[in-house]
């Protein structure tokens, strides 16, 4: 049986959700390495059961499964994106996966007042902390290069265990959870409106999509779509993130190879875009605009305008600096052939966004599942085969070039009427997608009668890049991982929660 | 390609703005602190470390904003370090998770005397919206001794430069006068 077959023949609980038996789960991994083409979205738990989120392209719209109990079947040897997720699952719900080859703790570095927080009755902690363990390595002349949690530059926090031979890194190994917030604890029973700030706060840098993405689910589970100027203007703000981050990362990793100018310039670009996000949206990064059941505030005619103006001076000259990138063959030299993620590694990790486009993956969630507005309005997604730091960078170029275009079209199709339709108080399930500047990032929540919060789940696409970030690094020196780690840079606040 | 873009940028004003002067109740509540603390003066010019103990990362967008051609941060005296050892100033986001606090309370061990901490946004404040979770220590002051605070969320760049400058004004030798280096000064 194919593994949408399996996961459809169990009974449906929720639209897009199906309880498998224990047996039916024990299944799956067989039936998903049968199906290669079924994408993996994400793992987590609840008060004792199991949720794994699948998309096959056939049906373009997500599938989730569940299966009741405190252990489960793991699913990393068949996708093995959903390793991390299962570790993270063990320690945040106390669910296990019993079989899985990784049990070691992820988030629970032993110092939370409890163990598995999210429990029914989260035990209390008892004895001493787990020592973090790295894998090991063997061969002669390897020496350990700990780094982190503190990095040398304004960066969030992480463990970073290199294992290097003379100058070449045989193995990095990422330890990540220091900045644990406790976010879907925290968001447990709230109504959305209570818990949409939460959202906003998963990951600074995308707190437009990971906004809409947690509306958007709310507004799923309560059958009340948003009003259509809304969207448009949710979609305004998704657009102009990613152009932000873009033009910023873009600066980024030139100034990674020592190449300081493009930073400077790119840095005044994206200053020119939160400037005018603050002049009209009220907040340089847009934070808190969306809301369950549209925005937080509506256009004016000069505010559409001064984003057109701001999109022009950045038109007239981003070509110019994509000419210095181009032509500095010190630059093309740290860039070409470094960091390289093999395509059929992105595509087994199910990584979205610029790292899986830049590895052949084109996958795009404004494309499948699709939704609102970008149904309705025409726009280029970059899909390039090197995987090196080049063709995310490529990629990246090509996506300012888009979100330019979009933004100008979108302000142009932009329909009149109300901005906000209250969500009614009702119970209800709901799953959305939406496309980050990182990638599709996903949200699912479930309300009681009551219409608060009663089940979450937040999946950032990082999940599934500081793996590949693992995997990018191997044979390639030290010198050049700060390079290759902000051509894929994963959201520390965005896994860790 | 590059050259003539060099070249023009050369020849061209800085495109630097002006910051206003740090508020007289800010500095005087400085400056009796630091009198209070240690009464040594560090000169014009601070050297700060940025440690993100828990932020969601919008904080860190606005800290590495403070460097960009607009608001050049450096032109003041205030430059980002490498290592605490290196530091006068520890500027720390975000609420203290409990994970981080151990290598906060380091950090902060590692800073030589005299040194001050800026708790920068709602989350190093107070814990911010996510005070009060299990996972959370509280605020910046739940781990190490706070000197200023800068709410916001995030604070904006001109903001986090305001409170900075604030701390040169405390430190600045008396008699006591404005920010070094004004509007778009070398
Ligand atoms: S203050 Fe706001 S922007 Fe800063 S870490 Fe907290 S939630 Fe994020």
């Amino acid at each position: 049986m194919s593994a949408t077959a399996l996961i459809r023949s169990a009974p449906q609980v929720a639209p897009q959700r199906h309880l498998l038996s224990a047996e039916a789960w024990a299944a799956l991994p067989a039936a998903l390495i049968d199906d290669p083409e079924m994408a993996f979205l994400g793992l987590w738990a609840g008060l004792g059961c199991v949720h794994a989120a699948f998309l096959h392209p056939e049906d373009g719209v997500p599938l989730i499964a569940s299966c009741l109990g405190d252990s489960y079947a793991s699913l990393a040897l068949a996708r093995p994106g959903a390793g991390l997720m299962e570790r993270a699952a063990r320690d945040l719900w106390g669910v296990d996966a019993v079989d899985a080859a990784d049990r070691r703790p992820w988030l629970d570095h032993g110092r939370w007042p409890t163990t598995t927080p999210l429990a029914a009755r989260p035990p209390p902690r008892e004895g001493s902390a787990p020592q973090q363990m790295f894998r090991p390595v063997e061969g002669e002349g390897i020496h350990i290069i700990p780094v982190g949690p503190i990095h040398a530059g304004i960066i969030e926090p992480g463990h970073f265990r290199f294992h290097v031979q003379g100058e070449v890194v045989v193995r990095l190994e990422v330890r990540l959870g220091y900045v644990h917030k406790g976010t879907l604890g925290l968001m447990l029973g709230k109504s959305p409106r209570a818990a949409v700030p939460f959202a906003a706060r998963v990951s600074g840098d995308t707190t437009v999509a990971h906004a809409i993405a947690f509306c958007r689910a709310a507004e799923a589970a309560t059958e009340t779509p948003p009003p259509p100027r809304a969207i448009v203007l949710r979609a305004v703000m998704a657009e102009l993130e990613r152009l932000a981050n873009h033009l910023g990362d873009w600066g980024a990793i030139c100034n990674d190879a020592a190449f300081a100018w493009p930073l400077a310039r790119a840095g005044l670009l994206r200053e020119r875009v939160l400037r005018a996000c603050e002049a009209v949206f009220g907040h340089r990064l847009m934070m808190d605009r969306v809301l369950p059941g549209g925005v937080a505030l509506d256009i004016t005619a000069e505010g559409a305008a001064t984003l057109r103006a701001m999109l022009a001076e950045i038109s007239a000259e981003w070509p110019g600096l994509q000419r210095v990138y181009e032509s500095h063959a010190s630059l093309q030299d740290r860039v070409v052939g470094t960091g390289i993620i093999a395509a059929n590694l992105a595509a087994r990790f199910g990584a979205g966004g610029v790292v899986g486009r830049a590895s052949g993956r084109g996958f795009d969630a404004r494309r499948m599942p699709g939704y609102a507005p970008y149904d309705a309005v025409d726009f280029n997604v970059p899909v390039l085969p090197g995987g090196d730091v080049d063709a995310r960078v490529r990629v990246r170029v090509a996506e300012v070039d888009a979100a330019i275009g979009l933004i100008h079209r979108l302000l142009d199709t932009l329909p009149a009427g109300p901005i906000y339709t209250p969500l009614p108080i009702r119970a209800g399930e709901g799953l959305a997608m939406v496309e980050g500047f990182r990638g599709d990032v996903l949200h699912w929540l479930r309300l009681d009668d009551g219409g608060l919060i009663e089940a979450c789940y937040i999946r950032d696409p990082s999940w599934f890049h500081w793996p590949l970030l693992e995997a990018a690094i191997e044979g390639n020196i030290v010198a050049d991982f700060p390079i290759i780690n902000k051509s894929v840079n994963a959201s520390y606040s965005g896994v860790d929660l | 390609m590059l050259w003539p873009r060099l070249a023009r940028s050369l020849l061209s004003r800085p495109i630097a703005e002006s910051v206003a002067p740090p508020p007289d109740g800010t500095v005087a509540a400085l400056v009796a602190r630091l009198e209070a603390a240690a009464g040594t003066r560090l000169g014009r010019s601070l050297s700060i470390r940025h440690v993100d103990a828990g932020s969601c990362n919008g904080c860190e967008l606005e800290v590495h904003a403070t460097s960009n051609l607009l608001h050049d941060l450096e032109r003041f005296g205030l430059r980002f370090v490498a290592s605490p050892r290196h530091a006068d100033v520890l500027l720390v986001t975000g609420p203290t998770t409990r994970n981080m606090a151990e290598a906060l309370a380091i950090a902060y061990a590692a800073t030589p005397d005299p040194k001050w901490v800026v708790a920068a946004g709602d989350c190093a404040v107070d814990g911010g919206v996510f005070k009060g979770s299990p996972a959370v220590a509280g605020g910046t002051d739940a781990v190490v001794p706070v000197d200023l605070l800068i709410p916001g969320c995030p604070p904006s760049p001109m903001a986090l430069i305001e409170g900075l400058l604030a701390l040169l004004a405390a430190n600045a030798p008396e008699p006591k006068k404005g920010p070094a280096g004004q509007a778009g000064g070398p």
